[in-house]
């Protein structure tokens, strides 16, 4: 991540200019409209304005503390979480801020709220940001009272002065503060984390009060006088081209202004616009409507031949002939050709869609020689990058404001329909805002991608596996940026097929090729779906094969506590979600006690001498260890169900304890769908799915009667909430739906089955 | 196009529309209140839930013009500051994840314990079943519900 400067006092105005203009577009996110767009204010160099000793925190004479949340907020709950960082260093109460959401731009360093790495990569600069105003604030006091910095501290606002009880605003101290240089780096010292008050408790969520009374403004939901609204007809298969059209009865519909032809999308597809025509009009409705009276003859392309059930067979031949090794300890081969016996599987998961309750919308409005966006993004720079692109404009002439999301899940980092309205934008010369139908939500989205496995272990004969080899064919992410990549890589390997730690003397992991057929993107948690679901199945089979309890069977296979070295792992690196192995090493003891806890909370044992039939899996991923056991029983219509689920996450440190729980939470019922229902299939090159009936997600009626969190208590470095929390409970699912029917499900999901 | 008279939140208002303009976009194009949310179109996800009359009904498939004369009641009205107990328990129990659909899981929810003050398991599972939520806040909204209608949790 690249750290956010430390900034000089123009920065810092330039930053107060944000404010002023994000605290209009937040009007938005509290209710208000946006009457006209933001213009730039002239920047003053005067401390007078107040102290804003970096990007993140401003403090008005008055003692208005206003901190950045540079982070987009997509249900995770990362505004009620990160601002807390800096607050508590600060000594200020998160009463007495105001939390205002950060523009895209670059002083904030990274800001693609992805892979889980709000908090894990934010934690110590957060902290930096609120530890150094503090540390000016108590030096402006300390020359006040000429006393040692080191004599005095800050809480609720206020620098205190042990000695004497003296005590004065941080408010009254501003201008100094603002006067004084910016301590570097080194300089700084922050809290023992003893002293962090609200760091790891349950934090109030911020934004509730929005939300419960429909105040909270996303992408949608911004209104910008003289604003159209673009619907646009793609082409059906990704890579298509218009052949020909007829726009005169939609031209016809009240409301429509005019039809524009898209630019096609061409290879690499990255985040460019799809193509296909825009029905431009006054409202929503008349551009649905216009768009159903398109006549159009698309010229489908090379796509057209992608089909899910062929492709499936492509796959599996892919996985039966040995792939490129990316992981190999001892002599894998030999041990299995002289194994007593030898137990093999090839797991199947379909393509998989994000479906966002929000689907994507974006506002471009381009006037005085800049764009202003508006959009629920999760990657704010990106948008800038991409507008940029499409305009010819410097990307520090591109605005763009982030608004709440509804729902992401990776979806809304790509820049596509940023792409889309800016284009458009320019072309009506008016501001535009363009509109996703759920129909184009889930057949022109970036799908996770579709993977077959082949898993084989070799047993000896006291049944102990003495060899494991894990081939996995998926065409990978990278397709979209090159399109002839068409095989994983190590760094995609890396989830969940390198850093499981195993017990094993022989080892290997192998690549597959799988050619790219659709955008492919990243579903929360990504490639570890497929590869939770395969490892946790396959240590579940092997479990029943060796006669042993799956608890048994996986600490075993894990192997003692320790740090697994790349030596041990049979790998030259490990990518490790970008983190250094020595501030998160690949830990069999936490992968562990994960397992050790959730089994223990679940009654592992003794529910099961009951005869209640339940499935159990673990699994490392976005630097965190979480493991579920879930409950599974059956309808006297022999339909199955989810009845209880226990989880344990351990995630080192942790900020904010309510909103972890609720991302576990979340994840069951993500993980639920991804297991019952979870399949996009192709057929001649278009997503059969469409909206939810064919497309179905998991509703109340089977949500889990309870679901139990633990959260790991730890002060080790943090790790990911948001996407751990799913990778093991499709697994899970699957291994007590084994252990209540007697039916191992190897191809998800299961309503293929008809078990659900 | 033709002139609609509805009460909108208990306010008279006239507007010109496209007769069958959908509610949901009536209300947020052209009345201005973007609390109700779009979905799915089709009323399969429950995001557009509005009071017709004090009915719950999905506000993307009911044509504007069968609001005519009629009492609509959308979140921005259900209660005069957002101080609905279903508002306040949604916010104690830290309900929302992304909030998108819980305006809709809301109406829904407050049309079901007008109806019923006293629901069982199966009636707010039967009725709130049409609300998708794809954070998963489920075991939430049933346990604010429960505590709104005065139901003990069962363990």
């Amino acid at each position: 991540m690249t750290e956010p400067r430390l900034i000089t006092r123009r920065d810092f105005l330039g930053n107060s200019v944000l404010v002023g203009v994000q605290l209009s577009a937040f009007g938005l996110l509290l209710g208000t409209r946006v009457s006209r767009a933001a213009t730039p204010l002239d920047s003053n160099e005067n401390p007078a304005m107040g102290f804003t000793p970096n990007v993140f925190v401003h403090i008005s004479p008055t003692g208005e503390v206003t901190i950045v949340c540079h982070r987009s907020e997509m249900g995770q709950g990362i505004r009620s979480s990160m601002p807390v960082l800096i607050a508590d260093e600060l000594g200020v109460d998160m009463k007495q801020v105001k939390v205002v959401q950060g523009d895209g731009d670059k002083k904030y360093g990274d800001q693609n709220t992805d892979g889980s790495t709000s908090i894990r990569n934010g934690y110590e600069n957060m902290r930096l940001m609120g530890a150094t105003a503090r540390t000016m604030l108590i030096t402006a006091a300390a020359d006040l009272w000429k006393v040692s910095p080191a004599s005095c501290k800050t809480e609720h606002g206020f620098v205190l002065h042990h000695d004497t009880g003296r005590k004065t605003s941080f408010g009254s101290l501003a201008e100094a503060a603002a006067k004084l240089p910016v301590p570097k780096k080194e300089d700084v010292t922050y809290r023992p984390t003893s002293e962090l008050k609200n760091v790891g408790t349950n934090l109030p969520l911020l934004d509730a009060p929005a939300y419960v009374t429909g105040t909270a403004a996303y992408g949608a939901d911004i209104s910008i006088p003289g604003m159209l609204i673009a619907v646009i007809a793609r082409p059906p298969v990704v890579g298509g081209k218009i052949k020909s059209y007829n726009v005169d009865k939609a031209l016809k519909v009240p409301g429509v202004k005019k039809v524009v032809e898209m630019p096609p999308a061409t290879l690499p597809y990255a985040f460019q616009a799809w193509g296909g025509l825009a029905v431009v009009a006054d409202n929503t409705w008349a551009a649905l409507k216009g768009r159903a009276q398109l006549e159009i003859e698309w010229d489908e392309g090379a796509n057209a031949s992608y089909n899910s059930d062929e492709f499936r067979k492509e796959l599996s031949l892919s996985v039966s002939k040995p792939g490129k090794v990316i992981r190999k300890t001892g002599d894998v081969e030999k041990t299995l050709a002289n194994a007593s016996k030898r137990v093999e599987a090839e797991y199947h998961v379909p393509h998989l869609p994000h479906v966002p309750m929000e689907p994507i919308a974006c506002i471009a409005h381009i006037h005085d020689g800049r764009c202003d966006i508006w959009a629920s993004t999760q990657n704010p720079q990106a948008a800038q990058k991409e507008a940029a692109r499409v305009l010819g404009m410097p990307e520090e002439k591109i605005h763009v404001h982030v608004t709440f999301l509804g729902g992401a899940f990776g979806r809304k980092s790509k820049a596509d329909f940023i792409s889309e309205a800016t284009f458009l934008a320019k072309k009506m010369d008016a501001p535009v805002r363009v509109q996703w139908s759920r129909e184009d939500d889930i057949q022109q989205d970036y799908y996770n991608t579709v993977s077959t496995q082949l898993l084989t272990a070799g047993l000896d004969e006291h049944g102990k596996v003495t060899a494991w080899r894990h081939r996995t064919a998926f065409p990978p992410i990278g397709s979209i940026f090159s399109a002839s990549d068409d095989q994983p890589d190590a760094g995609d390997l890396q989830q969940g097929v390198l850093d499981l730690p195993l017990s094993i003397p022989n080892v290997q992991g192998e690549s597959c090729k799988a050619p790219a057929h659709v955008r492919i993107g990243w579903l929360r948690s990504v490639y570890n779906i497929f590869h939770s679901f395969a490892t946790n199945s396959f240590m579940d089979e092997l479990a029943h094969t060796q006669g042993k309890d799956m608890r048994e069977t996986m600490l075993e296979l894990i192997g003692p506590p320790r740090l697994a070295s790349l030596e041990e792992l049979g790998i030259p690196a490990l990518k490790n979600y970008g983190s250094p192995l020595d501030k998160h090493p690949v830990d069999a003891g936490r992968l562990r006690h994960v397992i050790e806890e959730v089994t223990r909370i679940s009654h592992w044992k003794g529910h099961k001498a009951e005869g209640r039939t339940l499935g159990l899996a673990a699994h490392r991923s976005f630097l965190s260890y979480v493991a579920a056991v879930v409950s599974m029983k059956k309808h006297p219509d022999g339909k199955v169900y989810v009845d209880e689920v226990w989880t344990v996450i351990d995630a080192g440190k942790i900020i904010n304890r309510d909103r972890v729980r609720s991302q576990m939470e979340g994840a069951v019922l993500f993980g639920m769908s991804i297991a019952y229902y979870g399949a996009i299939t192709m057929k001649d090159g278009k997503t059969e799915q469409s909206n939810f009936d064919t497309l179905k997600l998991v509703r109340m009626k089977d949500a889990p009667r309870k679901i139990h969190v633990e959260i790991v208590e730890s002060e080790l470095a943090p790790g990911g909430v948001g996407e751990p929390g799913v990778p093991p409970v499709a697994p899970a699912i699957i291994n007590a739906v084994f252990a209540l029917t007697g039916q191992r499900v190897r191809t998800l999901p299961l309503s293929s089955t008809g078990l659900v | 196009m033709s002139k609609i008279k509805l009460k909108l939140n208990g306010v008279d208002r006239e507007v010109e529309a496209d007769p069958e303009m959908p509610l949901l976009w009536a209300i947020r194009d052209l009345l201005g209140l973007p609390g109700t949310k779009y979905g799915c179109g089709q009323a399969l996800c429950g995001a557009c839930t509005i009071h017709l009359d004090d009915q719950p009904i999905r506000s993307c498939v009911t044509p504007i013009s069968r609001a005519e004369g009629k009492s609509v009641t959308t979140i921005e009205g259900l209660s005069p500051n957002g101080d609905h107990p279903l508002q306040k328990a949604w916010i104690e129990f830290g309900v929302p994840q992304c909030g998108f659909c819980q305006t809709g899981q809301i109406m829904t929810a407050a049309a079901l314990l007008k109806a019923i003050p006293k629901p069982t398991d199966k009636d707010i599972e039967q009725s709130l079943s049409g609300n998708l939520c794809r954070c998963g806040t489920y075991t939430r909204i049933r346990s604010a519900i429960k505590q709104v209608a005065g139901i003990k949790e069962t363990t």
